[in-house]
């Protein structure tokens, strides 16, 4: 991974990414997320729809044309996508440790 | 009842404004064609109206899926002009934003302002005659470089103020 690919994921395209463990296209991943989410992130459709042309272009998820309806694509993540995700959980997880261990030892 | 207004906006975010407010009146714009607009008495406040300039033209396949996507969504299109589509949404269905995050916002304007910029550039240069015009100020010229400045200072404070929050939110 490039250095600049190392920064944290924007909500959206971490929500998106999730999302797209299994093939969607562009509704079904807003109305995925928002249930995820309990309506705390609604994906907004030109925020949702460049996230998408972007994370096409670095080849993080791909997409084909829908079986049933050709004017929709189907978007799904790639393994490198799903490496760039699980780096982002690692780091996630990083700073939660360090939050709880700082708070931690605060109350102590 | 139908109602046709003539109006000119240069800046989109006014216009939406105003198609909001209309709207809000019971106005409902039905169809948009440079600078003529119909408008249909409904309900007021019965759709939420937003504007927006495409990345590609509207045949591309990339806003061929994105129009798709928006008829999902429950968003009907009115209209639409060179690039940019007039969208409306019921209001009772819930808040209608286009933009959900700082970044993309950003990204809407970069667009606005790579498609005025030249515009606004070359009217200035053949406006203060820097060509070689026959005359040596081109009054009309100089008058759209100035129209497309208003515009263009109020995208470029909004996107600096939207980059400066950045530095503390996503």
């Amino acid at each position: 991974m490039a250095a600049e690919e190392k920064g944290a994921l924007t909500e959206a395209v971490f929500y998106i990414l999730l999302a797209l463990h299994e093939p969607r296209h562009g509704y079904a991943i807003m109305q995925g997320v928002q249930e995820l989410t309990s309506d705390r992130v609604t994906l907004g459709p030109g925020t949702l729809y460049g996230a998408l042309s972007t994370l096409v272009e670095k080849g993080w998820i791909t997409a084909h044309a829908d079986d049933q309806n050709s004017r929709r694509k189907d978007y799904v993540i790639t393994d490198l996508g799903r490496s760039v995700f699980q780096a982002e959980l690692e780091r996630l997880e990083e700073l939660l440790t360090h939050a709880k261990l700082v708070q931690g030892s605060e109350k102590v | 009842m139908r109602r046709r207004v003539f109006k000119m906006y240069v800046n989109y975010e006014k216009e939406e404004k105003w198609l909001n407010q209309m709207a809000a009146e019971g106005w409902h714009c039905v169809d948009y064609f440079f600078g003529r607009y119909i408008f249909e008495k409904g309900e007021p406040g019965e759709y939420t109206y937003r504007i927006q300039l495409l990345e590609n033209h509207l045949k591309h396949p990339d806003s061929v899926a994105y129009l798709q996507f928006l008829e999902d969504a429950g968003i009907e299109m009115i209209a639409t002009y060179v690039r940019w589509i007039y969208l409306r949404k019921k209001t009772a269905s819930g808040s209608f934003e286009l933009f959900s995050d700082r970044e993309s916002r950003i990204t809407h304007y970069k667009r606005i302002m790579s498609m005025l910029l030249p515009i606004a550039i070359v009217n200035f240069v053949f406006g203060v005659g820097l060509l070689g015009n026959p005359r040596p100020i081109n009054l009309l010229n100089l008058a759209a470089a100035c129209v497309l400045a208003i515009p263009i200072l109020s995208y470029y404070r909004r996107m600096q103020a939207l980059e400066k929050d950045g530095i503390i939110r996503e």
